[in-house]
């Protein structure tokens, strides 16, 4: 036989924590990027260059450099800097777990950015004019038009979005996580296994994003009704 | 001296990053091709195994797939070489590795791409071809790949540019690239920001360049078209 599953089986409870470390740290990640993400759209449509080109300099300087580059300045650059390793900050930004997740939610945030801003920009026109003729003001006109329609009309793209994240977070494996890639990295050097170890976590990656795409599919149905074509 | 003369090695890991990126590009455009072409065949089972293609390299992580190629590949070659009586241990290089596995990622995307793009085409136009007694392939060189160009041209841009930081994972399996470089220079002078940052900024000239390059492209297979107004 040439290729030998027992000892994968063995390991399998390695891979199902790594399995929740991945899902822990996409969730961290993706929240904080939302977070950050929301303000910088509102940046991105500003019709001011002073507002505007901060959030379009970072999103591009982002999405322009490797994911990779990004994680490395954060968890091995940083320490560098006296200032930096002498600060209170030092004892979160030495956990690898914590720049991982800092370094993957700058990295969403940009990219949820872009989208976000897209989706405002493409808000019906008429739906502005109603919301100004009902005498609302810019905020409530944010508030309650505008972030509420274009939340909703991102949703496909993020999830587009989401299931990159999910990928990305295997490059935390590379920081010394054992995440579903670093279960695999430890199961391949343990027992010299490496198609059978990287064949498994393969394998757990797309049953993650399968079941992504249905909950996806489900909150789609559920906040793009209104959107759906009309069933006869 | 430039990055304490560690300036020089990093430049040249940076011609290979684009000689690497290069030439998976040109094997993704092939694999891109045949795997649209397969998505598009009449024949059911050449259509779900085209499909089930993007659908694999999708759901798992690039650098999954890099460890599975190179380790796994490795390992998988010297078993069934073992098994066949073959007793010298068979390497594979990083680069060959690199290339096949970024080659075979984003051939699946491409396919994607590809197949949009040949789908925008009219119907009319290969007809028209073939009114003028061009033969199956004539058709598909002379009508229908100039024309796939032009519908093709963003989605090959947002693959190109996500290639090209892809590269930066190969690192990972020991290819010099100026990632790798940059490792090595952070962990001899104890000065990683500095290093991280430079090829950070490397990185982005690298986009930016092909994003000037691809506008310019873009415009050019789109001549005589008119853009729709707003």
């Amino acid at each position: 036989m040439i290729l030998d599953y027992n000892l994968i089986w063995e390991n399998l409870p390695l891979y199902f924590n790594g399995a929740l470390l991945t899902l822990k740290v996409l969730f961290i990640s993706l929240a904080l990027g939302l977070i950050l993400a929301i303000p910088l759209a509102l940046m991105r449509v500003s019709r001011s260059p002073l507002i505007n080109f901060p959030a379009w300099l970072y999103t591009y300087v982002i999405r322009g450099t490797p994911m990779l580059v990004q994680l490395f300045l954060i968890y091995y650059g940083l320490a560098q800097f006296e200032a930096v390793r002498q600060s209170v900050l030092w004892s979160y930004l030495s956990s690898a777990t914590f720049c991982a997740c800092l370094a993957f939610a700058i990295n969403t945030s940009a990219y949820s950015a872009e989208l976000l801003a897209g989706s405002l920009k493409s808000t019906p026109h008429g739906e502005i004019e109603a919301a100004k003729a009902m005498g609302m003001s810019r905020l409530t006109l944010y508030r309650r038009i505008l972030m509420p329609s274009a939340l909703r009309r991102a949703l496909p793209q993020y999830s587009n979005e989401v299931l990159m994240m999910l990928q990305t977070t295997s490059l935390a494996s590379i920081v010394t996580l054992v995440d579903i890639t670093g279960a695999a990295r430890t199961v391949s050097s343990r027992f010299y296994l490496p198609f059978e170890a990287f064949i498994t976590a393969g394998l757990i990656y797309l049953a993650l994003t399968f079941i992504l795409v249905r909950l996806f599919k489900l909150a789609e149905r559920h906040w793009l009704a209104y959107l759906a074509p009309r069933k006869y | 001296m430039m990055l304490h003369g560690y300036g020089s090695s990093i430049l040249d890991g940076a011609w290979l990053t684009i000689n690497l990126a290069l030439t998976s590009m040109s094997l993704a455009i092939a694999l891109g091709l045949i795997g649209a072409a397969f998505r598009l065949s009449p024949l059911k089972w050449l259509a779900v195994l085209g499909e089930s293609y993007t659908t694999l390299i999708r759901g798992i992580p690039d650098l999954v797939l890099i460890l599975l190629i190179f380790y796994g590949g490795q390992d998988l070659v010297n078993r069934i070489a073992l098994a066949l009586g073959y007793t010298r241990y068979i390497d594979i290089n990083p680069f060959v590795a690199g290339v096949c596995t970024m080659g075979f990622i984003f051939g699946a995307y491409l396919s994607e791409t590809f197949r949009g793009a040949f789908m925008a085409i009219p119907k009319g136009q290969a007809e028209a071809g073939v009114a003028y007694g061009m033969g199956g392939a004539q058709v598909f060189w002379r009508i229908l790949v100039p024309q796939m160009i032009r519908f093709a041209i963003p989605g090959f841009t947002n693959n190109w540019l996500v290639l090209t930081k892809s590269t930066a994972l190969i690192s990972v399996i020991g290819l010099q690239d100026m990632m790798f470089k940059a490792k090595n220079a952070a962990d001899a002078t104890h000065e990683p920001f500095t290093f991280f940052l430079a090829v950070a900024a490397l990185y982005l000239m690298l986009t930016s360049l092909s994003l000037l390059v691809l506008r310019y492209l873009e415009k050019h297979y789109s001549v005589g078209i008119k853009a729709a107004e707003l």
